[in-house]
């Protein structure tokens, strides 16, 4: 883990008053606190960081010992105790068992704590987590289970069909502990829903481009198309033209949390004139054409 | 309305350690609706997020009731704007 060096956090100088602190701390969070920054993932980390050097700092036991022993003085009790035992003066040690990751352990159980403000001892809910889940279209277009795994704990959730893509949906109390009583946090999930090759989404809408060969297109008839829910029969009038929108009432993606009601699917023709014609063929479009 | 869709003022301030006139100024200035039930005041459930977080601009980042109506205001419209934003881009999403 790389030190953190909580002053230059909250930029301040190593002698900066209980009061610089409290103002530096309560400004910068202001500014990046998550409940002013709804979904925003870069806000919430700086706040993580601010919240974390203003508990150390603010509180003049940690701080002490934070200036005394830099990176490892959540282990400076440790340190003191084990100097005294060896009876010696050496200032620099490396203790085992530093957390990982971007913020220390004293951090991941402090987070979602008081920063000054109004005199009061609250019970503080815990953190709330955010996840992301991936899914391909014909994941969404059907109510499924899925397994996450968030921060070690195993949850199994009910995605139901039709979630939109980046819609997040909310899961109370599987976020982090609370403090002091306090509720856990809640856990958020946003859906990434991958586009289909052939089929586009919007909202419950499907759109898609069928290949039309020009005789089906002039001539009518009876063409078979995919959809998300199978193959489905399509009666093609004579002389349709190019682009020609089909809508497909109740063929399209299932509405969320509306069980058995869907919306439409809209077919548009695209015309393809034949290619590598043979000479008789030609003569006929010719033949054709010379008609008219 | 049932009951069970009502928190309790006295409560909410005793599990939050705030002071009841806070709760009376957010109402004041329009902020949470109050019901008042034989006497006792109550908030519906699903106010009880946003009043959190009322709580938390007050006593954990020292902004006023001021400035809590204007910062009210202004996620209220970044949320609408978040929503069109993501309504626009599942739209492009059409022409990818």
């Amino acid at each position: 883990m790389t030190f953190v060096d909580y002053y230059k956090i909250l930029g301040l100088e190593k002698t900066a008053t209980p009061k610089d602190i409290k103002n530096a701390y309560r400004k910068l969070a202001r500014k990046f606190h998550p409940d002013l920054n709804p979904n925003n993932a870069d806000a919430k980390a700086n706040f993580q960081k601010i919240n974390e050097a203003n508990e150390v700092l603010s509180d003049t036991a940690k701080r002490k010992k934070y200036d005394q022993y830099g990176e490892n003085w959540l282990h400076a009790d440790e340190y003191e105790k084990q100097k005294q035992q060896q009876g010696q003066s050496t200032s620099s040690r490396n203790f085992s068992g530093q957390s990982g990751g971007d913020f220390s352990d004293f951090f991941e159980s402090m987070f979602g704590g008081q920063g000054g403000g109004r005199a009061r001892q609250p019970k503080f809910r815990g953190e709330d987590y955010s996840s992301e889940i991936h899914l391909e279209l014909l994941d969404a277009y059907k109510t499924h289970k899925r397994t996450l795994n968030v921060n070690g704990q195993s949850i199994r959730i009910t995605i139901p069909a039709g979630i939109e893509n980046g819609q997040i949906i909310k899961i109370s109390g599987h976020g982090g502990a609370g403090s002091n009583g306090g509720p856990n946090g809640d856990l958020y999930i946003t859906f990434s829903v991958a586009n289909h090759s052939r089929i586009k989404r919007l909202g419950n809408n499907l759109f898609t481009t069928i290949d039309l060969d020009i005789y089906t297109a002039i001539l009518g008839g009876e063409i078979t198309i995919d959809t998300l829910d199978g193959k489905v029969k399509l009666k093609v009038k004579p002389e349709t033209q190019n682009g020609t929108k089909v809508n497909l009432k109740g063929k399209g993606f299932p509405v969320y949390k509306n069980e058995g009601i869907f919306g439409d699917l809209q077919v548009t023709y695209s015309i393809k004139t034949p290619t590598n014609l043979t000479d008789k063929q030609k003569e006929l479009f010719e033949e054709l054409r010379d008609s008219q | 309305m049932q009951t069970k869709h009502l928190i309790a003022i006295d409560n909410f301030c005793e599990n939050h350690n705030v002071d009841i006139s806070f709760i009376s100024s957010l109402q004041q200035i329009g902020l949470i609706d109050i019901t008042i039930i034989e006497n006792s005041e109550f908030i519906t459930t699903d106010q009880l997020l946003e009043l959190e977080k009322f709580v938390r601009f007050y006593y954990e980042l020292d902004i006023n009731l001021e400035g809590i109506e204007t910062v009210s205001h202004l996620l209220h419209e970044i949320t609408n704007l978040q929503h069109e934003m993501g309504m626009l881009s599942n739209k492009l999403r059409l022409y990818e």
